[in-house]
């Protein structure tokens, strides 16, 4: 489980950002993105997959989140 | 030289690695890349690695990061060394930070104030003695506003509880005192420090006039990120004022605690050092709602994209007014183009420096019909690689923590006319012949950002790269038979 900042890039798309880690990259999908719910599954631009509680309703953002890294866990 | 084909980069790579042991040449391999537009910056150069013992890294510490880099320039704070002499003596006002102040009586920049820890210090700890510390400085130097204890690698070691003895002194003087958990030995350099710095002025320092008052206006920004070394907070300030803004505050060269304190009241925070102040940007802006953007005022291509880019977060008033800021220097840029481009063009730069600079001058190399074939950050994190690949030439060098091994050999083959890094570079390269610059503060000179700062960049690269001294480097007995007079021209 790691701290995970959301945010509204300067291109208009979700940006996923991990502290200390300094990864930074854009969200191409996010599982749940209505009024009423918000989170799940996220999968970033390189691939990788993460996973955070849904939300009720939509957050203002940038919101830090608990997000867990799902699959793969190379380095 | 014509430029190097992808092939023969990759090629050049592989030839300085030979020389390692099997390990240590599997680890730099992955520091070390072939710039390419299609590929993502994760997979393409590994970074904010531990560096390997015995190659010669160029990096600094935590300590320096917090101390040298963020804290520091905060003029009317009194920024104490905690630990040995050495830490900050070594490092003391090497930076060249401007202030505006009288150094001693209200502003404490160049100064260094250390608890000069002995070995009864270490032994029984130094808590005390850095409580007595702050007494004198209270006394000493009654116009200070606060205090930070940048901690050296002992304190941490020893387990001093410098927090309790700050919590004390708050109470007593009624003054902010920051303890600052840096020692040195945390991170791979100093960009942890950063980190740390970062972390203590959003604990201790950016909360703390929340409640209270004060004037707004709608174009309230602040500088976020800019040192002022040489002067440069100042070439910027002055073009956002001109374009209808308010500066609130300067993080940090000459910034001082109640700016700092003031910024969650600003409308836009301007971030120059990525590398450095993203993290309190990014909790202003989780925790204020306070946007924040990048902006580059190296060289007036940028900086004029800069401006716009700015201006774009505000009203139509100030977007004019941006365009008459920009059509009135824009003469003024094309005075220093016409007189420096002949000059300089076709000229090859390589690079290697910290924070934001290995990406963000490469514009204003390029206004002046320059190209940067080389570059590579000290410390840099992969976001930082992110935004470095598309400012970067196709099939250019790109090097991370590079060695001194490295560096040398890539300069032998690339060899380029200009080669712009720190002051542990600067004398190898040039005995070698190659003209050089000092680009963590400007070799002495500055400001470089801005448009003020661009016609003084320009001046100092035509000074170097064309002094006739690179023409009498090779004695004459070692001449090839015809007399090089010529060269002169
Ligand atoms: S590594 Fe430790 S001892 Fe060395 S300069 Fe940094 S704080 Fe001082």
């Amino acid at each position: 489980m790691a701290n995970i900042m959301i945010r509204r890039g300067d291109n208009g798309a979700l940006s996923f950002y991990l502290p200390k880690k300094d990864l930074e990259d854009d969200i191409v999908s996010l599982e749940f993105e209505t009024p009423q719910r918000w989170g799940g599954e996220l999968v970033l631009k390189d691939g990788s997959r993460w996973h955070f509680e849904p939300l009720e309703g939509e957050p203002r953002l940038p919101i830090t989140v608990r997000a867990r890294r799902l699959g793969g866990e190379d380095d | 030289m014509a430029t190097l084909t992808r092939e023969e980069t990759e090629a050049l790579i592989q030839e300085v690695l030979e020389v390692y042991p099997e390990k240590a040449k599997k680890d730099r391999a992955k520091h070390l890349a072939v710039n390419d537009h299609e590929a993502n910056a994760k997979k393409c150069v590994t970074s904010n690695r531990k560096s390997l013992p015995g190659v010669m890294t160029i990096r600094g510490c935590a300590y320096a990061g917090s101390k040298g880099v963020v804290w520091g320039p905060i003029k009317d704070m009194i920024h104490i060394s905690h630990g040995p002499v050495g830490c900050g003596q070594y490092s003391r006002a090497g930076r060249r930070n401007y202030y505006v102040g009288v150094t001693g009586i209200n502003a404490f920049g160049e100064m260094n104030f250390t608890s000069d820890f002995q070995e009864r210090d270490i032994v029984f700890g130094g808590d005390k003695k850095l409580a007595k510390l702050i007494g004198e400085i209270e006394k000493l130097f009654p116009l200070n506003n606060g205090i930070t204890i940048q901690s050296e690698c002992p304190i941490g070691l020893i387990g001093d509880d410098i927090e309790a003895v700050s919590k004390k002194a708050t109470a007593e003087f009624g003054k902010t005192v920051v303890p600052v958990r840096c020692e040195g030995f945390r991170g791979v350099s100093q960009s942890l420090g950063h980190h740390i710095a970062n972390d203590a002025v959003r604990d201790w320092v950016i909360g703390n006039r929340d409640n209270k008052p004060f004037e707004q206006t709608a174009y309230d920004v602040a500088i976020i990120g800019d040192y002022n070394i040489g002067g440069d907070a100042w070439s910027s300030r002055i073009l956002l004022e001109e374009m209808g803004l308010r500066v609130v505050a300067q993080w940090s060269g000459d910034g001082t605690l109640a700016e700092m304190e003031n910024t969650p009241k600003v409308k836009l925070n301007l971030l120059h050092c990525y590398r450095s102040m993203n993290y309190i940007s990014r909790h202003m802006e989780e925790k204020y709602g306070i946007p924040w953007v990048e902006y580059n005022f190296f060289g007036p291509t940028k900086v004029a994209e800069s401006l716009r880019k700015i201006a774009s977060f505000f009203d139509d008033s100030i977007k004019a007014k941006t365009e008459e800021v920009i059509a009135k220097y824009q003469p003024m840029m094309q005075a220093v183009i016409d007189k420096y481009k002949p000059r300089l063009q076709g000229k090859r730069v390589m690079l290697y420096v910290g924070g934001l600079r290995p990406r963000h001058v490469i514009g204003a190399y390029e206004d002046l019909g320059m190209e940067v074939v080389g570059t590579g950050y000290e410390f840099g994190h992969n976001d930082d690689y992110e935004r470095t690949v598309k400012e970067m030439g196709n099939a250019t060098l790109l090097y991370d923590d590079v060695t001194g091994f490295e560096f040398e050999e890539f300069v032998k083959k690339v060899k380029p006319d200009l080669i712009g890094s720190g002051i542990k570079e600067k004398y190898i390269f040039q005995k070698m012949g190659i003209p050089f610059r000092q680009m963590h503060s400007w070799d002495y000179s500055g400001p470089y950002h801005g448009y003020d700062g661009f016609a003084i960049f320009a001046r100092d690269m035509d000074m170097t790269l064309n002094n006739p001294c690179w023409s009498t480097l090779t004695p004459p007995w070692k001449k090839p038979q015809a007399p090089a007079l010529a060269a002169a021209a």
